[in-house]
């Protein structure tokens, strides 16, 4: 068989195929965590702090052992084990002191949920309660009270990460590129200004949810709405450490996630009640309210931006100061800190740059990863800043980003060198610009203008996103035939409603050159039965599986092609298939079926030959290296997707009130394996961009009780919220090492929706807003020169 | 407290626990587990079902409330294995994405298309108003309901622009 003879003939990438698992959303028959119920099976409940910073002084438990119907009661006192990701710093349940408000600080497991709630109010804590540290700048002083004292001792990942004992800094990142004191000595303007966004949750429509069963002889089932369930199975076994092998991890159908879920929650908790109540299976639901508290959210950030311009509007430096708020845990926020330090300069040629990039500890919810990791954070304040510098040097924003923008022969932040393949930001930006008519009003705007009294204006932002994850990340895919010709596939990337599932089986489908409906991707994701994800995050999972999927489709067609070359006494060179058999290229009339070959060939005396058809497949992101602690430089991008928004905003000039009149985003994803999924994915994060940007914010009071867990006081944009007009835009330069030429963009639509909203509303008004959210009252502050709200910290109501 | 009730045409008499409203009755007394728990606070319309005949949100509603009544949920929407039109155009439209709001959404669309079969784009935004979709952003089961709504045909490629 020549290499040739597979190839791909696309019948099925890139046009419409439906998703493979909408019937079964459609009807209610798939099944989430939240639907599952096992025989035996407890209710968990947990008891929560009412304080935000306290020193637990006593926690009494009996009354609620006593009461009927509860199996197992828990404190921290009793669990010598410590979880992290990044850095090993949380309790199962807090042991002396608590660190946020909402957390646990006791569980229990009853017979049903209204026991184990009435347990749970039986329980008494006594606090002895102190102020809160709660803003991250306040907590870089040096009198500040430490929130992890003991941090110099905690175990944490040394090849990536720097925590500064003494101090409440997890993690510090650091880039170094070129000369920037030279850089600026060039420039002719000088622009230094600071950007804030608050904490948001990711209120997947489904709250966190795990059963978990700890049988004797150590035998533990876990069933979630996890992301990445080889993860989760790893910090598990590290927490307890079990080998992997007694540990199983299950992910059905999964009701959101946007990285809320890709860590390790309630499930060691959940084990250690099993374990206790003897081995019965224990589930936990987050309530919403429990959703924003006892789980974690998105870090707030304060970004401070200096930059050079020279007198041909390049930007000759650039000095950016991240100070990342991780609340009470490092969690995913010093990878969220390390991975927007590497990227924190946008799609931009900056030729001298030093960025400082810090998480901090405070008291409050801590910050995980969030569709975007990072990015739709700075980029808050980076697509502001690029707006404001262009009217100081008094250059159109348009052409101000067009000069800069990286092109190939550019140079990021981390050295790696840009060239035609990367992706094309430019195309996105024009074609962003173009779709809402930049620059200028159409006459109907005109005329909308003169009717309504509002006023219009337009803004763009550019974005770009490289996958975070480590320098070697890996996955694997098998693929195997059943007697009848048709294939199931195993991956361990989960389907959270990306559309992971449809996309891999429309490659595998046309790698076979089979239809689509030969191809089933197995739904439930099994530690003990798939083959091995790193995780189900970054918008890596197109480039890394896809290519494992391509690979696994190529390893079964090598084995039925040398089976098929035994039966039809060939050599593989002289072979070829079709969707249903394998035949000799010169006589096509003698072939075999792969339905024939699957299970092995049965000679018509009974001989059988080959065996079960089992393609494996492996990929690892090639050539990336870790980043050189002092300088930051080195190669951490799998791919870079680009895209750039436009936004048509109304806004009234006097009150501040605005409507978007239009949102249209263009993304470079190299290829599009499937238009419908991909215009979904993108319209929702647009969507969800734009909550984040109008609406969405954590507010506490000043003692950190936070003030608005609920979707009525935490509203998420509903359909009549919705912009007039949406559209979504593909460009296509394809990823050399990509499948099929493709890139994911799962994150990206929802990056930089905030400031080019912002930039439309100062084109409109000249508000110069630089804090999110941008509710009506902060546009109306900015027009009249108010000071913004920038805390989201209010005075404790009086008692 | 006994009650009797009509769930997607079956007779069920049951002992409920007084404070359950009619989404856990659903979910945990009689396993339909279609119907999603989003909010539990009437916040989020996951929990849309159809009482006698009018869409309402069953975690806002006593279990109680429903005896005697007629209830249908999203698992009497397709019929032998066939999705409805309603269901069949939010597949052509990929209006799905993790699917936890979509009984829910289902269920809205029915009520609206119910009083209004033929509604604008407004007043779709309207009658689903009260389901949130954190992933779809809600554009493509719009564009599902102008669809089945008859109005609309989004043709090839979902809609999506190349440049
Ligand atoms: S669960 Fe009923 S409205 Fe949210
Ligand atoms: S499809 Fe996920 S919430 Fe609507």
């Amino acid at each position: 068989m020549s290499e040739s003879t597979i190839s791909s003939v696309a019948t099925h990438v890139g046009d419409d195929v439906q998703r493979v698992d909408d019937a079964a959303k459609l009807t209610g028959g798939a099944m989430y965590a939240s639907d599952l119920v096992f025989a035996g099976m407890l209710y968990a409940q947990v008891k929560r702090s009412p304080h935000a910073r306290a020193k637990i002084v006593a926690i009494n438990t009996s009354k609620a052992k006593n009461l009927p119907g509860v199996h197992a009661v828990l404190t921290g006192k009793e669990l010598d084990y410590r979880i992290g990701l990044y850095v090993v710093d949380k309790d199962i349940l807090a042991k002396d002191a608590v660190r946020h408000f909402g957390e646990a600080v006791a569980a229990v497991a009853a017979e049903s949920l209204d026991i184990a709630s009435r347990a749970v109010d039986l329980i008494d804590v006594e606090y002895e309660v102190f102020p809160p540290v709660l803003s991250q700048l306040d907590a870089l002083d040096e009198n500040s009270p430490l929130v992890h004292p003991d941090l110099g001792s905690y175990d944490y990942v040394k090849a990536s990460f720097s925590p500064q004992p003494g101090t409440n800094i997890p993690n510090i990142t650091k880039i170094r590129k070129g000369d920037v004191d030279a850089g600026f000595a060039e420039a002719k303007w000088i622009i230094e200004r600071e950007y804030t966004n608050p904490s948001v949750q990711h209120v997947p429509l489904e709250t966190h949810v795990a059963i978990v069963e700890w049988k004797a002889g150590d035998e533990v089932t876990i069933w979630s709405s996890a992301q990445s369930p080889f993860t989760l199975r790893d910090l598990f076994c590290r927490a307890f450490k079990l080998p992997h092998n007694k540990v199983r991890v299950v992910i059905p159908h999964v009701g959101g996630a946007f990285g809320g879920k890709a860590g390790i929650h309630l499930e060691p908790l959940l084990a250690c009640l099993s374990r206790k109540a003897g081995g019965r299976p224990v589930k936990f639901q987050a309530t919403r309210e429990e959703e924003f508290s006892l789980l974690p959210c998105r870090s707030a950030l304060t970004y401070r931006i200096k930059t050079g311009v020279g007198a041909d509007g390049r930007i000759t430096a650039q000095k950016l100061l991240m100070y990342w708020d991780s609340g009470a845990y490092a969690d995913y926020a010093v990878n969220v800190t390390r991975a927007s330090a590497y990227s924190a300069g946008g799609p931009y040629d900056i030729p001298n740059a030093w960025v400082d990039a810090y998480t901090i500890y405070t008291n409050k919810p801590w910050g995980t990863a969030y569709r975007g990791f990072g990015h739709v954070e700075f980029f808050w304040g980076l697509e502001r800043h690029m707006e404001l510098v262009a009217q100081v040097i008094g250059m159109d924003p348009l052409e101000f980003r067009k000069k800069n923008l990286l092109k190939p022969g550019s140079t990021t932040l981390t050295g790696e060198r840009i060239n035609e393949h990367t992706g094309n930001p430019l195309k996105c930006l024009e074609a962003a610009a173009k779709a809402i008519n930049y620059g200028r009003l159409t006459p109907e705007e005109e005329d909308r203008q003169a009717r309504t009294g509002r006023r219009i204006g337009k803004g763009i932002a550019t974005l770009h996103k490289a996958p975070a994850m480590p320098s070697f990340t890996t996955t694997a895919a098998v693929i195997k035939m059943n007697s009848d010709g048709s294939v199931v596939v195993n991956i361990a990337l989960t389907e959270i409603g990306q559309g992971t599932a449809t996309v891999v089986a429309q490659m595998a489908a046309d790698r076979l050159r089979f239809p689509v409906s030969r191809v089933k991707v197995a739904v439930e994701r099994d530690t003990d039965k798939d083959p091995f994800d790193w995780q189900t995050v970054a918008s890596k999972g197109l480039l890394l599986t896809g290519n494992a999927v391509i690979a696994a489709c190529d390893d079964l067609l090598r084995q039925a092609y040398s089976d098929a070359a035994q039966v039809l006494r060939a050599q593989t060179v002289d072979l070829d298939h079709d969707g249903e058999k394998i035949f000799v290229k010169q006589r096509p009339e003698e072939s075999v079926t792969f339905a024939a070959l699957s299970i092995g060939y049965v000679y018509p005396n009974g001989n059988g030959i080959g065996g079960p058809l089992i393609g494996l497949g492996r990929y690892t992101a090639q050539g990336l290296t870790s980043l050189d602690k002092e300088t930051g430089q080195g190669l951490p991008a799998l791919d870079w997707t680009y895209g750039a928004h436009g936004v048509i905003a109304e806004v009234d000039p006097e009150t501040g009130e605005y409507t978007v009149i239009k949102i249209a985003s263009a993304f470079d994803v190299g290829k599009v394996i499937n238009p419908g999924t991909m215009r979904g994915q993108c319209i929702g994060g647009m969507i969800q961009g734009l909550g984040t940007a109008q609406c969405e914010s954590y507010i506490y009071d000043d003692q950190g009780h936070l003030l608005n867990p609920s979707l009525t006081d935490n509203k998420i944009l509903t359909a009549k919220d919705l912009p007039e007009e949406i559209e979504c835009i593909a460009v296509e330069t394809p990823q050399l090492d990509g499948p099929f030429g493709a890139r994911g963009v799962g994150e990206h639509p929802m990056i930089s929706v905030a400031p080019a909203l912002a930039n439309a509303i100062h084109d409109a008004t000249g508000a110069e807003l630089t804090h999110m959210p941008v509710r009506f009252e902060d546009v109306w502050r900015a027009i009249h020169n108010k000071p913004p709200i920038d805390t989201w910290t209010t005075k404790a109501p009086a008692v | 407290m006994w009650m009797s009730v009509e769930v997607n045409g079956h007779i069920y008499e049951r002992e409920v626990t007084e404070h359950w409203t009619l989404l856990r009755f659903l979910r945990e007394d009689l396993e339909l587990t279609g119907t999603k728990d989003g909010c539990s606070a009437g916040e989020c319309g996951a929990c849309t079902v159809m009482l006698n005949g009018e869409a309402v949100n069953a975690c806002m509603v006593l279990a109680a409330e429903a005896d005697g009544a007629t209830v249908e949920t999203i698992e009497a929407e397709a019929v032998d294995g066939e999705l409805s039109e309603i269901q069949a155009a939010f597949a052509r439209n990929y209006a799905v994405q993790c699917g936890y709001c979509t009984a829910g959404m289902v269920m809205s669309v029915r009520e609206l298309l119910r009083l209004n079969s033929k509604p604008t784009v407004a007043e779709i935004k309207e009658g689903i108003e009260g389901n949130l979709c954190r992933c779809t952003g809600y554009q493509q089961i719009i564009e599902a309901v102008l669809d089945v709504s008859g109005q609309i045909n989004n043709g090839t490629r979902g809609g999506l622009k190349y440049v």
